[in-house]
């Protein structure tokens, strides 16, 4: 086999929330025959502390990110916002530190978010031939900020989307304008957060989907958590899920 | 400084969401003139020209001192004044002196922000001068006794029955909330006021150092009457707002319309630069041009925050900001709203004073992808939050959150190796137990409290991700691998 092997990065909100969104990957690259590598060591890439200012700690992070990673042929994330830390943040980070700027952004060039590797890396284009994935019902995609603006991937995921069999992809009105998360920022200013996540909750059931999906978990916890608790049944499923049925 | 309410931004931001109305106000716009200028980026207005913009405007900075000289240079051929202002109190105190000098009863404004930024109208105002603003919209506040909440639509957020009341009230016509109705009467007293007007006091645009002028643009015609009529002409302008060329200076204009209301060119541009020439029909006796510092040459000197300056105000990333979108401009308490507010108000006047604007945006980007020249702002808010975390001496910063300085500290050394990050999801999964109810966190504990206010948090998981690969997913894989 001359497949790269994929060295998993799964992020903190994924390993410790959402574990099953990690399956799914997994099943997936087994399904398309990809050797797979999960550096147990791992833990979180240093985006909260480097969104809330505090660069010394993310700079931990990302130094001990690097040592694990380092050595991967490709790496693969479940998250964009990772991603875009990994790629756009890391070399900023050490830009004045030669050693480590070299390694970071060796690092940044073999990091990829999962469905941007699907697509442009391995070249999926038919998820129900080569994947089997099946699903019945319609789906809206939500376009996270850092995957969309920060890695411009948007093309991707909806290629992925639309050509699952039985899934009927409906765009939802402005599906780039942020569902409020902005990791601590909800926590600080939860009423400002609340009130984004409402104008996003309404463009999600304006389109009448049975689920909303996107590439990062934070994102969709968010949403999900709103819908949960004005009772509406519409689901938020990370798109490994869609893709791998686990989700159905 | 504009800033006149004591309460803090969450709690201006809480009224605010709870405002439908403003709301609505503010989505209308966002539709509007926020999906319009995003077309246009996207069909007439190419990103190269975006980025050549950009590229033309650090030029200038770079060298401003000598680009503002040459603009002095030139005013002043022109039998114009030309004042350099260090601080706010300097450009305020000078248009006093100016006002008096002339025996001045009655200004009229039109086109500045940057006058509420010096804080010059109360100054004015306690010399017993008259200060009318002829913008409709900022009549509007003047009347009400409000501040802008919008760069270019400054008092979005009310509506025509306000609007109506207010006009009952302060002008004493019956009540009407149609539009044209509305709009007429305050043309009649604006009328008056311009009529009989001493000094005329406004912004700038942009000013160009190549033919020595200043540009206005303005959709109401106000701005016309305001600088031509009255017998001194104030333009006030940050030091910033200046371009080397008439070629860069034409490129920014047609950016600042579209980028403010998806005009090519706005209905009224005018450009002054002086006194009335002999021959000619209009124009100010005296035209005094002021250009403030008040904290920009600082910036200037910071290359993380120099970009800043490129900023025409053109009030495009407001237009698309989902934050504003939803607080509007009244909960930043401050002078300039919106993104662009969030990163030169802290730089402008005090970062410790302004930590919420810094903090309370989402690093989106939306804001970066509107911006006609291309201003990284959350990279600029990214740079603030840093600061505050840790202070800065040559900003006089001091950290802001002695909590979360400890919080990220312990974060840091849980996420340090696995052993500890997996002993901070058991203990997770020990105290959430109570809480958990049918697969969701109602009330979470700690700073979750106040995001389950509205909002379910899921469970940690009765597994991580690494637990599962280790019993499961690596088992099956090797079996596989074996069969
Ligand atoms: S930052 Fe950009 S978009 Fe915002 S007001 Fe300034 S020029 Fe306009």
């Amino acid at each position: 086999m001359s497949k790269q092997t994929a060295t998993l990065f799964i992020q903190c909100l994924v390993d410790s929330l959402r574990p099953e969104i990690g399956d799914a990957m997994v099943h997936i690259l087994e399904r398309l025959g990809v050797p797979m590598h999960y550096p147990p060591e791992q833990t979180c890439c240093g985006q909260p502390a480097f969104n809330s200012g505090y660069r010394a700690e993310a700079t931990k992070a990302a130094r001990r990110f690097i040592d694990i990673f380092e050595d991967s042929e490709i790496i693969v994330c479940p998250s964009g916002s990772c991603v875009h830390m990994v790629r756009h943040h890391y070399p900023e980070l050490f830009k004045d530190e030669p050693g480590m700027l070299v390694r970071a952004r060796r690092v940044a060039a073999r990091t990829y978010e999962f469905t941007e590797y699907l697509v442009d890396v391995l070249g999926v284009t038919d998820p129900g031939e080569e994947l089997g994935s099946r699903f019945n019902g319609t789906v809206t995609y939500h376009d996270s900020c850092h995957l969309a603006r920060g890695l411009g991937i948007r093309r991707q995921p909806r290629q992925l989307l639309g050509n699952i069999p039985g899934l009927t992809l409906v765009e939802m009105d402005e599906s780039d304008r942020c569902c409020g998360f902005g990791g601590t920022f909800s926590v600080k200013y939860p009423e400002i957060s609340t009130a984004m996540v409402d104008d996003k909750v309404k463009t999600i059931l304006e389109t009448g989907a049975d689920v909303v999906s996107g590439c990062d978990v934070s994102c969709l916890m968010n949403i999900a958590g709103r819908l949960s608790r004005i009772g509406s049944p519409v689901r938020a499923l990370h798109i490994a899920e869609l893709l791998a049925g686990t989700g159905v | 400084m504009h800033e006149t309410n004591e309460k803090t931004y969450s709690e201006l931001a809480r009224e605010a969401v709870g405002n439908e109305e403003l709301h609505a106000a503010i989505r209308m716009i966002q539709d509007r003139i926020g999906r319009g200028t995003r077309q246009l980026w996207k069909t007439e207005i190419s990103p190269e020209l975006r980025a050549r913009a950009k590229a033309m405007r650090m030029r200038t900075l770079e060298h401003l001192d000598v680009v503002l000289a040459t603009l002095a240079e030139n005013i002043r051929k022109q039998g114009g004044h030309v004042y350099f202002a260090r601080t706010a109190e300097d450009a305020s105190r000078y248009c006093l002196e100016v006002a008096r000098k002339n025996e001045v009863k009655r200004v009229v404004k039109g086109k500045s922000m940057t006058s509420a930024e010096i804080g010059v109208d109360p100054l004015l105002e306690k010399d017993g001068i008259e200060v009318v603003e002829t913008d409709l919209g900022e009549y509007i506040l003047q009347l009400a006794g409000e501040a802008p909440s919008h760069i270019i639509a400054p008092c979005i957020h009310m509506n025509r029955r306000q609007i109506g009341r207010l006009f009952q009230e302060k002008l004493g016509i019956p009540y009407s909330e149609d539009p044209p109705t509305l709009t007429k009467a305050a043309r009649k007293a604006l009328r008056e006021k311009l009529l009989t007007a001493d000094m005329g006091l406004t912004g700038c645009n942009l000013a160009c150092a190549e033919t020595g002028q200043v540009a206005l643009v303005s959709n109401e015609g106000n701005i016309r009457m305001a600088t031509t009529m009255p017998k001194v002409h104030v333009a006030l302008m940050g030091m910033e707002r200046v371009t080397s060329t008439l070629a860069e200076h034409e490129t920014l204009l047609r950016l600042l319309t579209r980028g403010a209301a998806v005009q090519k060119i706005s209905t009224y541009v005018s450009f002054v630069g002086g006194p009335r020439q002999p021959g000619e029909p209009d124009g100010p006796e005296e035209f005094h041009l002021v250009i403030i510092d008040n904290g920009r040459t600082d910036i200037l000197a910071d290359p993380r925050f120099r970009e800043v300056l490129a900023c025409i105000r053109c009030g495009g990333c407001l237009n698309i900001c989902p934050v504003y979108g939803r607080i509007g401009g009244h909960a930043y308490n401050a002078t300039y709203t919106g993104p662009i507010g969030s990163v030169v108000m802290p730089l402008l006047g005090g970062v410790n004073d302004h930590a919420d604007l810094c903090r309370g945006e989402t690093l989106c980007g939306a804001c970066k992808d509107m911006c006609p020249v291309n201003n990284d702002l959350p990279r600029m808010l990214s740079e603030l939050r840093h600061m505050l975390a840790y202070g800065d001496e040559t900003w006089d910063v001091t950290p802001v959150d002695k909590t979360e300085a400890v919080a990220f500290k312990a974060w840091a050394a849980a996420m340090s190796s696995r052993k500890a990050y997996d002993l901070l999801v058991k203990s997770g999964r020990l105290l959430q137990a109570p809480f958990v109810r049918k697969g969701v966190l109602k009330h979470g504990v700690g700073p979750l409290g106040k995001w389950t206010a509205d909002r379910d948090f899921p469970p940690i998981a009765k597994q991580t991700f690494a637990e599962r690969w280790n019993t499961i997913h690596a088992k099956r894989l090797k079996e596989d691998g074996d069969a």
